[in-house]
């Protein structure tokens, strides 16, 4: 791993606004003897959008829940920055911040719909959580925007009072991501947002994806075991293996030309990427 | 003025320390009283007693009773607005078997008055309590189970999933849909429960002159609301709080200001509506309003030893 590797690629570099929105220092993660992720360091500019691949248990989830602010680290810090100044450690703020930049600075797109959506309430209560837990208090407006984030994430807005358990997993993946999004966070954390899709609603979920990363300046952290995901989604590459990032890269330079062993025989193990 | 029937009043035991509580255990009570009217619509945990009768049917209010009566007062027991059921009637007998203190049915006499369910119609005057028996104190707990997490929600004014409660019932019906323990916002900060009393009570809360106690027994909390505080029902901008309202006056007494229960007559569908507070409904008859029933069969079957 080449310390070129590290920074990203000069072209890239000039969209990018100098100062990087995430750093992770260090990040290191045990459970008691066993290693969740251990000295993960990168930096997310603006409107970068990064991918973290790997197999199974290498560690990917449990870094995503360290950044997202979920787990507390073990040891390292997480530096977020906020427009109203640098956070050198979310972990180092109390929990009541770190819950309200959570809910408003990021959002987190979880695999399974049932963790990131309250079953039992409906779609237009899920989108309008975040709205009325930062002060909303106009039931019309609060049903104004889930209306409009249900188009945009292509959900018929007829089925507004519908609750997610009569949804497709597809469209209870598409209303997490509404949910998420209704706040204008800066940036997203998605862990596998395609588990569990068949191919066809993959396919849709994410060219959705792609247009709202695109058109709203989004940076985000895609957690997938799918390199096909990570080549359509993302800009950046890690590549971890047993808690430890093994390669880092420009997306298409890692998958094109892996260097690590490990990402070697990740893409060459892919039937069609 | 009142021509109900009720069983004599046993006379004060003496084997029972005054109110029954010991006054360790009383001024225990009394501290947390202390605090939650200090911090007005905040739960404060108590070493709720284990009572003479089951945890659910008003330990938690006996036991702020027990802490705040004297000998001197007057004391009056209210269950679902009426002076004269079960619940009411044991918790009288109880207080004056153990307190030796007066009792009444009359609003404006009483100094304490320990309810269920109800507000008094008559408004309640400086100098006067009104302690609230509290099933279930905290009004996140059907949105969020676990105690901490709703601690920690009140602590940060976390309220958003309060409001998302509020949001589902205007799309589901149009209207908030909650109809008792509509949950209130106090002095500014503490969403509270204001336990299972209709809406329609809730703004009899607002800058009530009388200091407002609230106890529930299994589950250990007491909070207050002082005299003169500000109460303020959860609504949204453009869907206001609003209260029951009736078609029809009371048909006893005529009243079409008052919280009614619907009262079956018969099995032919016929039906009235009644105060639930039977002493103002009383009030009102001895002061000549005469309700569409009054007389009648149905009438007399809710009038006790009236005509």
């Amino acid at each position: 791993m080449s310390n070129a590797a590290l920074t990203p690629h000069s072209s890239l570099l000039s969209t990018h606004s100098p100062a990087p929105l995430l750093t992770a220092d260090r990040v290191t993660r045990l459970y008691g003897d066993r290693i969740g992720c251990v000295d993960v360091s990168f930096s997310l500019w603006p409107g970068e959008v990064l991918g973290v691949v790997g197999e199974s248990g290498s560690g990917k989830s449990t870094l995503l829940r360290c950044l997202s602010g979920l787990d507390r680290p073990t040891s390292g810090s997480v530096a977020f920055a906020d427009p109203a100044g640098l956070i050198p450690d979310i972990f180092a703020l109390d929990e009541q911040r770190r819950r309200g930049l959570m809910r408003t600075a990021w959002g987190i797109v979880h695999q399974n719909p049932r963790d990131g959506l309250r079953m039992a309430v409906s779609a237009g209560g899920n989108i309008g959580e975040r709205l009325m837990d930062r002060g909303d208090r106009h039931y019309g407006s609060i049903r104004e925007a889930a209306l409009e984030w249900l188009a945009r994430v292509e959900i018929d807005p007829a089925r507004i009072d519908d609750r997610p358990s009569q949804f497709s997993g597809g469209m209870q993946q598409r209303l997490q991501i509404a949910r998420v999004l209704v706040s204008g966070p800066r940036l997203v954390y998605m862990d596998e947002p395609t588990g569990g899709l068949d191919v066809s609603v993959q396919a849709r979920l994410l060219d959705l994806l792609r247009a709202l990363v695109r058109d709203l300046g989004l940076a985000a952290v895609i957690v997938t075991h799918d390199l096909a995901v990570a080549r359509l989604l993302t800009d950046r590459l890690m590549v971890m293996r047993n808690g430890r990032v093994v390669e880092e890269g420009l997306t298409d330079q890692v998958l094109d030309d892996p260097q690590h062993a490990y990402t070697q025989l990740l893409t060459a193990s892919v039937l069609a990427a | 003025m009142q021509k109900t029937v009720t069983s004599p009043l046993p006379p004060r035991d003496e084997a029972y320390n005054f109110a029954y509580l010991d006054e360790a255990t009383k001024r225990m009570v009394r501290r947390a009283l202390l605090k939650a009217v200090a911090v007005p619509g905040y739960q404060v945990p108590f070493g709720s007693r284990e009572m003479p009768l089951a945890r659910g049917w008003g330990t938690g209010g006996i036991q702020v009773t027990a802490a705040v009566i004297g000998p001197d007062d007057t004391l009056k027991v209210i269950d679902q607005g009426a002076d004269d059921t079960t619940n009411a009637v044991s918790i009288r007998r109880f207080f004056a078997r153990v307190a030796g203190v007066a009792t009444t049915e009359a609003t404006a006499d009483a100094t304490i008055i320990q309810t269920r369910h109800r507000i008094p119609e008559a408004p309640l005057e400086a100098g006067q309590i009104l302690v609230y028996q509290v099933p279930q104190p905290e009004p996140l707990r059907k949105l969020e189970s676990s105690e901490a997490e709703t601690r920690k929600m009140h602590a940060w004014g976390d309220y958003g999933p309060m409001y998302v409660r509020l949001y589902e019932d205007i799309a589901r019906f149009g209207h908030v849909a909650t109809t008792y323990s509509y949950p209130v916002l106090v002095n500014g900060r503490y969403v509270m429960s204001p336990s299972p009393i209709p809406k329609f009570d809730n703004p009899k809360m607002h800058m009530s002159a009388a200091l407002q106690l609230f106890g529930a027994g299994r589950e250990k909390r007491i909070y207050a609301i002082p005299p003169w505080t500000e109460v303020k029902s959860l609504d949204f901008e453009d869907h206001p709080f609003e209260v029951q309202k009736w078609d029809e006056p009371c048909a006893l007494c005529d009243a079409a200001d008052s919280y009614l229960d619907e009262v079956i007559t018969d099995d032919l569908g016929g039906r009235m509506f009644v105060c639930s507070d039977t002493h103002y409904c009383e009030g009102r008859r001895d002061a000549g309003h005469r309700g569409r029933l009054l007389g009648t069969d149905a009438g007399r079957a809710l009038t006790r030893n009236e005509e």
